[in-house]
């Protein structure tokens, strides 16, 4: 009964967003290296207004991701062409752009369009200007063609840039990603919401709203379920709650705290941090079976573990050198070996998707920021200069970083390049915003 | 007749005022002080005025009292990093571990905060070792581990959140809770 009071406290509701970036950002680095390209608008062939316009979408994904820099759509010699047959490669010789994308979008029957797209290599066509005609399809890089419904134009949107990424950069795009999230607003009488959001920030929704703090969301390596911390009877747990059917399950919680959850490569276990036994140690729980296995043992804390790709080690803080650094401890054996040494402390940190880089949480001269070390070379770099950063989480295609960081006395989100070029700040409207987790690919 | 109201209305008001006078440092109170001198107060009817001495405690009364104006103090704040607790704290909580071993049916929930440096998870198992330095200390006063609970909220109930060096000064703490 006491329970059942507990559930019905918690409002377990999905609440739908108008379409609206939850996220704005505000690009603050990094501008000047992104590399120029062409987005036509889409051509509407319809009557009346055109839908949501998913060129939008794809211009504003390629300036997120810090790598392309779209140009003014005005400055551009052909702007009402939807494929390569239409492109006239003289008309766009001085064009200082590698690429041009162009599209149509068609009714196709109720609540139905045909959408089209062409990704076009300027490179090429300037080059062969002048070496004789040319067919325009031996400048077509890639050409689709698919038919969807209105409420999926944000998403094939993130789809053709996932495309527009992967053929010019031969890295994965990350845009059909989503981000996990923790909203807090003092003051009311629920404050603490748990949040997911597209990764850009629109279709934003709530899976758990508390009167006590939620904590450390962290995704299934399906991108169907969370982990996290919540205490909303008063003490630290683990829950894992399905996205989709709102179900929710509880972990673990024994005495003291249960923290830092994030699902093995397989997604059939969970290592967190348990202090059952004294001082806070890493463990490693099997999710079906509830058995648990005590992975170190060390009278400093240890916590914040985070899986290496192959399932086989972990990273961790630990305080047993005098101050939080990362060690790396291997499953089978027990071994543990300190991975950082520079800086004053180095905690929160998480292995790269291509497990060869670690990103995490430096102190250096008291300020705290986001840091990247090569796990091979141990060569380490600061990427962020903001205020008071936590929480990094990668994208899985490895390229970019989002923090929890301070700005204006605010808790926002930040966004850095793994290569530390590109800076951004996704202030939220209402609240301050922590903990962000970006999900797998989906 | 008279006489016997006025005294029944000294012996409620003196020790009223001897309290208050515990309680506050402000200056513009009554004439009342705590000492045994003695103290007049004006009635509303009558125009009278009344003179009286304040009960005199004994030892054990006047530490009860003390003790009792302790207990309303309950955070205790530590250094960066820290989980010491500070001599400063040491007769604020001789007072609640007093109170606690004379009642050892009373419970005490003993919360951990850390300020906001440093990553949330970490900032929770330094809290959780705040919150277990104050209990740690109690237990040495007799009090017993069962009467004693420990919730660790890391960084995620600051008291002030302007995020200067006084904030994370406030939010560096161990709340005792009854």
């Amino acid at each position: 009964m006491k329970t059942l009071g507990k559930w019905l406290f918690l409002s377990l509701i999905i609440v739908s967003s108008p379409v609206r970036a939850a996220l704005d950002i505000i690009i603050t680095e990094g501008v000047d290296a992104a590399r120029p390209i062409a987005v036509i608008p889409f051509v509407w062939q319809g009557a009346g207004a055109a839908p949501e316009q998913i060129s939008d979408v794809v211009m504003s994904d390629l300036i997120r991701s810090g790598a392309f820099k779209p140009l003014d759509e005005l400055g551009l010699p052909q702007r009402n062409i939807s494929s390569v047959s239409q492109f006239v490669a003289k008309d766009w010789s001085s064009i200082g752009a590698e690429a041009v994308v162009m599209g149509s979008i068609k009714p196709y029957g109720n609540d139905q369009y045909l959408v089209t797209f062409d990704l076009v290599d300027l490179v090429k066509a300037q080059m062969q200007q002048g070496a004789g005609p040319q067919s325009n399809s031996e400048y077509l890089i890639d050409s689709r063609e698919t038919v969807i419904s209105a409420a999926q134009f944000r998403q094939y949107g993130h789809r053709i840039s996932d495309l527009v990424y992967e053929e010019l950069t031969g890295i994965r795009g990350a845009f059909l990603t989503r981000l996990a999230y923790v909203v807090v607003k003092h003051g009311e009488k629920s404050p603490y919401q748990l949040m997911i959001s597209d990764y850009d920030g629109y279709n934003e929704q709530m899976l758990l709203r508390s009167s006590e703090p939620l904590m450390s969301p962290s995704w299934s390596p399906d991108g169907r379920k969370l982990a996290y911390v919540s205490f909303e009877n008063k003490k630290a747990e683990i829950f894992i709650q399905d996205i989709y059917t709102q179900s929710r399950n509880k972990v673990s919680s024994f005495n003291g705290i249960n923290g830092a959850p994030v699902f093995s490569p397989d997604g059939k276990k969970l290592a967190l941090t348990l202090s059952k036994d004294g001082q806070p140690e890493i463990y490693v729980i099997d999710i079906a079976t509830k058995a648990l296995k005590r992975v170190t043992n060390h009278y400093a804390i240890d916590t914040e573990a985070s899986w290496f790709p192959d399932g086989k080690s972990l990273i961790f803080t630990s305080e047993r050198g005098g101050r939080p650094q990362i060690y790396k401890v291997t499953l089978a054996s027990g071994k543990v070996q300190r991975l950082t040494f520079e800086g004053e402390w180095n905690l929160g940190g998480s292995i790269a998707p291509d497990g060869r880089s670690m990103i995490f949480v430096n102190r250096t001269n008291g300020k705290f920021n986001i840091a990247r070390m090569d796990l091979e070379t141990r060569f380490m770099q600061i990427l962020t200069s903001t205020r008071l950063d936590e929480s990094p989480s990668v994208a899985p295609n490895g390229t970019m970083v989002i923090y929890g960081t301070t700005h204006q006395g605010k808790q926002v989100l930040g966004a850095v390049s793994t290569d530390g070029r590109f800076k951004a700040r996704l202030p939220a409207g209402q609240g301050e915003v922590k903990s962000p987790s970006w999900s797998p690919f989906l | 007749m008279d006489l016997n109201k006025l005294f029944k209305a000294m012996l409620v008001v003196l020790p009223i005022m001897a309290l208050s006078a515990c309680s506050s440092t402000s200056e513009s109170e009554t004439d009342a002080t705590s000492s045994t001198s003695g103290s007049g107060s004006e009635l509303a009817t009558g125009g009278v005025e009344t003179g009286g001495v304040a009960p005199i405690l004994t030892p054990e009364e006047q530490q009860r009292l003390k003790y009792q104006e302790l207990r309303k103090e309950h955070i205790i704040y530590f250094d960066f990093d820290r989980s010491l607790v500070s001599a400063q704290f040491a007769e604020v909580l001789q007072a609640h571990g007093n109170y606690l071993v004379e009642h050892p049916n009373v419970r005490l929930m003993i919360e951990g905060h850390a300020d906001e440096r440093g990553t949330p998870e970490y900032n929770i198992a330094l809290g959780e070792r705040r919150a277990k330095a104050v209990a740690k200390y109690l237990q040495g006063m007799g009090v017993l581990p069962s009467q004693m609970s420990i919730v660790s909220y890391g960084e995620e109930k600051p008291l002030d959140m302007s995020r200067t060096d006084d904030s994370f000064a406030i939010n560096r703490r161990a709340v005792l809770v009854y």
